[in-house]
């Protein structure tokens, strides 16, 4: 089932949370709404799902207008970060909640709901459970169970709402790989709320990168680390560094002085160049245009060696990564060309 | 060859006696705080009770019963039961109802309504009354038509019912409130989503969630709707046999100087308290983090 979300805007108390919002979900597609708190991910999640309602704009579920449904009539699985399992049932009556309290027409028979339940026990790997009690389970065992109980209603889209959130960077690791497996193996579109890009990047087929209400850049993780195509997303996905720059003669300038990298295109002006610490090359100091700076600090990151520079007297720092075994110190002078990079014109 | 450290323990340094935590007083102190407080209860909470018990039992076991064998002390018990079957079912409705307004919507004049619920338990028992006389007494407007049906509230058992509802109508809802608040909305939300109707979430997922903290709040509900004395006195007229409840018969027997049977019934009411601190005590125990505020009442 495909997603059209189509400019939708909410409001909450005239506060604007989502501002004239478009995307589209393809069917069987595993999409991660990424951005920083109050960027309106989560609002978004609540207006496909129907636990919110638009202010403006619709939303189709296929070519169905689902806009104006509730969400019982939408059939949507969505997990929460706080799980929200029902304390006063067991496991297995949780995962057969929304099979039982269907009408008596679309009621399975008890027996076909607790096989199915059973079944769906057995996928999320926590089979011999059934009897046990919410309390009873790990915070990791609580997000599997959920996450049967929204697949027990064969939804139509599975929405998760920064489903590893409170979980422990270990269990969430294992959480997301077996997140994969699993809608490999169902194949329901799945959109999901992180703030974790590693877990964004890692899991989805694509990425939709929010800031302040808006979409800021949908695509593919390798789009999105590679091509940002904003400040905002250069410096939200992945580590950056950013430079001010002056654009002249189809070459960039730093305080003067030509960097060494060619104009994108035929601007000039003011702006920012923006480079990964990781993607740069050192060249010897004074041969060809390059920047240089010198180390005000230093500090081990895994097995590489991060050192900031002070370019040229700017009061901007940028790091860079070095190898952990290059002898640079305090003080040292480093020329160094980033081989990856964007210009972005200075913002107003 | 490998040393472990000696490990200094600060507990085993200083003598156990004297090791204290900066929140912890001195021994006198703590003997001298908690001796005030067991005599302060001794003296105003477990003497008069056991007083209540004294007196009833003076004349022996017989006059004791025969207290009981009184037919409109048997009508005030009967009374005081009905009063009590109507006021606290209702409550419980109202309760929920008003609990679940506040903690789960956001709404204008929320704040109000809040405060509002409060309001018996801020006004004085005889204005609660009075008011009922004002609104149906024979001075109101209404009368005339109550009148014209043969209805009958004041000095009859509507406006003791009805007195009744709104005296104890805070006790349920103050408990539910902060106890739905904490739990936020999201089982709800979970259950809706499931394709679980209005009323499936209601009695499946909310009223499970609750009922502890429900439960609680009957308890407290009953045990103020079968004691209440001011309002109830107000609105009755005390008319022996017909419009009395126990706390009114009580003070009926007690001005007519009959001691053994108002400290009779009066052992029935302070054992009504007992069974109910009981209760509370087992569901405090028992579901305490079920509870809210338990330390409020």
């Amino acid at each position: 089932m495909d997603i059209r979300v189509d400019t939708v805007r909410k409001e909450f108390s005239h506060y604007p949370a989502l501002n004239d919002v478009s995307l589209e979900v393809k069917s069987s597609e595993l999409i991660a709404l990424l951005g920083p708190s109050g960027s309106g991910k989560t609002t978004l999640l609540r207006l496909i799902a129907g636990l919110e309602m638009p202010t403006a704009g619709r939303i189709f579920f296929g070519d169905e207008d689902a806009s104006s449904k509730t969400v019982q009539e939408r059939n949507v699985g969505f997990v929460f970060q706080a799980y929200a399992l029902f304390r006063n049932m067991t496991v297995l009556d949780n995962i057969s909640f929304g099979l039982k309290v269907r009408p008596r027409a679309t009621r399975p028979p008890k027996a076909e709901i607790r096989r199915r339940a059973m079944e769906l026990l057995d996928l999320v790997q926590l089979s011999g459970l059934e009897k046990r009690f919410p309390q009873q389970l790990s915070g990791g065992q609580r997000q599997r169970v959920a996450l049967a109980r929204a697949l027990a209603i064969e939804p139509r889209v599975l929405l998760l709402d920064e489903p590893f959130g409170a979980l422990d960077a270990q269990v969430r690791k294992e959480l997301r790989k077996w997140l994969r497996e699993i809608h490999d193996r169902t194949g329901h579109t799945t959109v999901f709320v992180t703030h974790d890009q590693e877990e964004a990047l890692e899991l989805a087929d694509r990425l939709v990168v929010m800031s302040q209400g808006k979409i800021e850049q949908v695509g593919t993780p390798d789009d999105v680390y590679d091509r940002p195509n904003s400040p905002f997303v250069f410096s939200f996905i992945g580590e950056s560094s950013s430079l001010p720059v002056t654009v002249e003669n189809h070459e960039l300038w730093v305080g003067g002085r030509a960097i060494g990298l060619p104009a994108p295109n035929d601007a000039v002006g003011e702006a920012s160049l923006f480079f990964r610490p990781h993607d740069v090359e050192l060249v010897e100091d004074g041969v060809g245009a390059a920047l240089a700076g010198v180390v005000v600090a230093s500090r081990r990151v895994g097995g590489t060696r991060r050192v900031e520079l002070e370019i040229g007297g700017l009061p901007e720092r940028v790091e860079i990564d070095l190898p952990f075994d290059h002898p640079a110190g305090e003080k040292t002078r480093i020329a160094f060309r980033p081989k990856r990079w964007r210009v972005f014109p200075k913002q107003a | 060859m490998f040393e472990p450290d000696v490990i200094y323990d600060s507990r085993r340094l200083i003598p156990p006696e004297e090791h204290t935590r900066p929140t912890t007083e001195r021994v006198w102190i703590r003997r001298l705080l908690i001796g005030i407080a067991v005599v302060f209860m001794a003296a105003v909470l477990v003497l008069p009770l056991v007083l209540v018990f004294t007196e009833a039992f003076r004349k022996g076991a017989d006059t004791y019963f025969a207290a009981f064998a009184d037919r409109q002390s048997q009508q005030a018990i009967v009374l005081t039961l009905l009063v009590a079957v109507i006021a606290v079912p209702l409550n419980l409705v109202f309760g929920i109802a008003a609990a679940w307004c506040v903690a789960k919507y956001e709404f204008w004049g929320k704040s109000f309504l809040t405060t509002l619920i409060d309001l018996p338990f801020s006004v004085s028992p005889v204005v609660s009354g009075m008011v009922y006389v004002l609104l149906f007494g024979a001075q109101s407007a209404l009368h005339p038509l109550l009148r014209a049906y043969n209805i009958e509230i004041i000095f009859a058992v509507p406006g003791i019912v009805l007195a009744t509802i709104f005296v104890t109508f805070p006790f349920i809802a103050r408990e539910l409130i902060p106890l739905m608040q904490d739990q936020g909305n999201t089982d709800e939300e979970a259950a809706l989503s499931l394709g679980a109707t209005g009323w499936q979430t209601f009695t499946r997922v909310t009223l499970p969630n609750i009922k502890w903290g429900l439960l609680y709040g009957v308890l407290l509900c009953n045990a103020r709707a079968m004691g209440e004395f001011g309002a109830v006195s107000v609105v009755s007229g005390h008319i022996r046999g017909k419009t009395t409840t126990m706390p009114l018969d009580i003070e009926i027997l007690y001005n007519e100087y009959n001691f053994t049977a108002a400290f009779a019934i009066a052992s029935l009411l302070a054992m009504l308290a007992l069974v109910t601190l009981v209760f509370k005590t087992i569901l405090e125990y028992r579901f305490g983090d079920e509870l809210a505020g338990t330390r409020r009442h």
